[in-house]
């Protein structure tokens, strides 16, 4: 039955969401292969999460092919569902039950054993460092907690393939890096993970490869450093003036670097030598208040194809 | 079929945490009411020879008392048929949580009424248990009345959760209590028979489905129901297809609800 060779969990051709006339996403093409990480990056409103939800057999195609584990969405839904996890953006644990009976009972939507349910849940607290709070209410956790909370529930049923949107958005840089960590460890394990964001550095840590996602369409794809050596130089200077300056500069930076781009709070020069670019600036009487030269990101990758910051 | 029994065991895990409190209450709203109304306001009723000829020589605590189950069904149904929706699809999303799962929004639908009516059976149990208390059921028959008063909540309960899945907020629930719930409770031949109402206003009260609870229940308690048999079969059949249509429209409504997203 399935098209494509066995190796790709999914496989999209022109895979297009519309609502009404508003075209959510339109016509991508991507394949996700057995154990790979990959990343969808784009701004809010991009179409990552309608991606996902297709993916996920919640949201019907309206248009072109999708295979999720060489099956149909629209007529096996059920049974693709049954073989991934899910973790959404929003958290969708029930505030009535305890921390364990939230992964007891996902287990049961399996069609699991209690026994098998309570020896999983088991585990897997132990697995999101949340044993502690294994009886304990969930609504005091905190937002990390419930996140981990979150993906444990998602691989109760030892999924093929987890699907993450946006996992670590509004966590703290200390909650984030706990779960990057445990995110880190399933991929290790051969775990599929397919995954949203709009955090570079997240995608530049998780992703094997990612597509880089603007209006509804996919703009580039490769993995993090292919992209960043196709689309961006190996520096980048950041200069920043005092304020109205920036606005009397044009003309003076012209072929300063290989690209220059004007930010509203900054200028960021190109150049694989970022302190030859310093130099250069310095010599021709620019005094920024503040200079920093820093590795190119996919922020740059991104800045360069959309012409727009990831985070506005 | 074998997929809903997980949502009604999430509902039953759900309400280990207010089992005590709820079984409490069921005590304890029957016994407030056949007490104040059916005992203390009945007094009175029974002493007047024209109510006495309306009821038919029946005590009023009897006339109401069968009423008053299927009145405190429905209003349970409305209740549950409300705010947990609304918790599953909007507030807490369990219910996307489960769409995630081979769990389907059918599933989701039939799991989410056969504990209403599980819930419905309890809460008209007790009821019945403090009515034969109270001597107020004439008829062994009153078991029935227990599945009629089921029956009745779930003829709500149905379109009330389809309406509940295409609600973002609680703000509409005033209006359904305020302009549904409680004209029925007190216009349906609850607490006196409908032919007191002006002749005009009487088929309005036919269209009530607590009105037909309320016959079915009332005959069932009474033992009179076996006087117009087809009167009561129409009363049955007029309830399951509010059921049957209810649950078509939330399959619908849940359905669409949670692809949305």
């Amino acid at each position: 039955m399935p098209e494509n060779p066995d190796s790709a969990l999914i496989h999209a051709r022109g895979l297009t969401k519309r609502f009404g006339d508003f075209v959510a996403v339109d016509a991508i093409d991507f394949d996700v292969a057995k154990g790979e990480s990959f990343g969808f990056l784009g701004p809010n409103g991009a179409g990552k999460t309608s991606t996902m939800r297709m993916i996920g057999c919640v949201s019907p195609i309206t248009d072109g092919d999708l295979e999720v584990l060489g099956q149909d969405p629209t007529s096996d839904g059920p049974r693709i569902r049954s073989r991934i996890g899910v973790v959404p953006q929003q958290d969708t644990l029930d505030t009535e039950l305890t921390v364990r009976e939230n992964l007891v009972i996902y287990g049961r939507y399996f069609g699991l054993s209690r026994a098998e349910c309570g020896r999983r849940a088991d585990e897997l607290l132990d697995f999101a460092q949340l044993t502690e709070r294994a009886n304990d209410q969930v609504e005091p956790l905190s937002g990390g907690m419930k996140r981990r909370l979150t993906i444990a529930r998602a691989l109760i049923n030892e999924p093929d393939l987890l699907l993450l949107d946006e996992p670590t958005t509004g966590l703290d840089p200390q909650a984030r890096h706990l779960l990057w960590d445990r995110l880190y460890r399933l991929k290790q394990r051969g775990v599929t993970l397919v995954l949203t964001t709009h955090y570079m550095d997240e995608a530049e840590q998780l992703c094997d490869r990612l597509v880089v996602m603007d209006k509804a369409k996919i703009v580039a794809e490769g993995s993090p450093r292919q992209l960043i050596e196709r689309y961006s130089t190996r520096e980048v200077t950041e200069l920043r003036f005092p304020a109205g300056v920036q606005e009397t500069l044009n003309g003076q930076l012209d072929g300063l670097a290989e690209r220059v781009e004007l930010l509203p709070d900054r200028v960021l020069l190109y150049a694989d030598d970022g302190e030859a670019a310093v130099a250069a600036a310095h010599e021709r009487g620019l005094q920024p208040e503040t200079v920093l030269v820093r590795r190119s990101s996919l922020e740059d990758v991104f800045l360069r194809l959309t012409g727009r910051s990831l985070i506005e | 079929m074998a997929v809903m029994t997980r949502v009604v065991e999430l509902r039953a895990m759900q309400y280990r945490r207010t089992f005590r409190a709820s079984i409490f209450s069921s005590f304890l709203n029957p016994v407030l009411f056949l007490l104040a109304m059916g005992v203390g306001l009945g007094t009175y009723v029974d002493r007047s020879g024209t109510a006495n000829a309306a009821l038919g020589g029946l005590t009023y605590l009897q006339f109401l008392a069968p009423g008053l189950l299927a009145a405190t069904t429905m209003q349970a149904a409305a209740f549950e048929s409300t705010f947990p929706i609304m918790a599953g699809l909007n507030w807490q999303k369990t219910f996307h949580a489960m769409y995630a799962t081979p769990v389907s929004p059918r599933d989701i639908v039939i799991g989410n009424f056969v504990w209403i009516g599980f819930r419905l059976l309890l809460i008209a149990v007790i009821f019945t248990i403090v009515m034969v208390v109270f001597g107020a059921a004439a008829s062994p028959l009153i078991v029935l009345g227990i599945p009629a008063a089921v029956l009745t909540g779930l003829a709500f309960a149905t379109p009330i959760g389809a309406f509940s899945a295409t609600q973002r907020n609680p703000e509409k629930f005033n209006a359904v209590f305020r302009f549904g719930i409680t004209p029925l409770f007190l216009f349906s031949g609850t607490f006196f028979p409908i032919s007191n109402l002006p002749a005009q206003i009487q088929p309005i009260a036919w269209l009530s489905p607590l009105w037909h609870g309320v016959e079915l229940s009332r005959g069932l308690a009474l033992g009179t129901i076996g006087r117009q048999p087809v009167m009561a079969l129409a009363h049955v059949a007029i309830l399951v297809a509010i059921v049957v249509a209810g649950t078509a429209w939330a399959f619908r409504t849940v359905e669409a609800r949670l692809v949305r997203g």
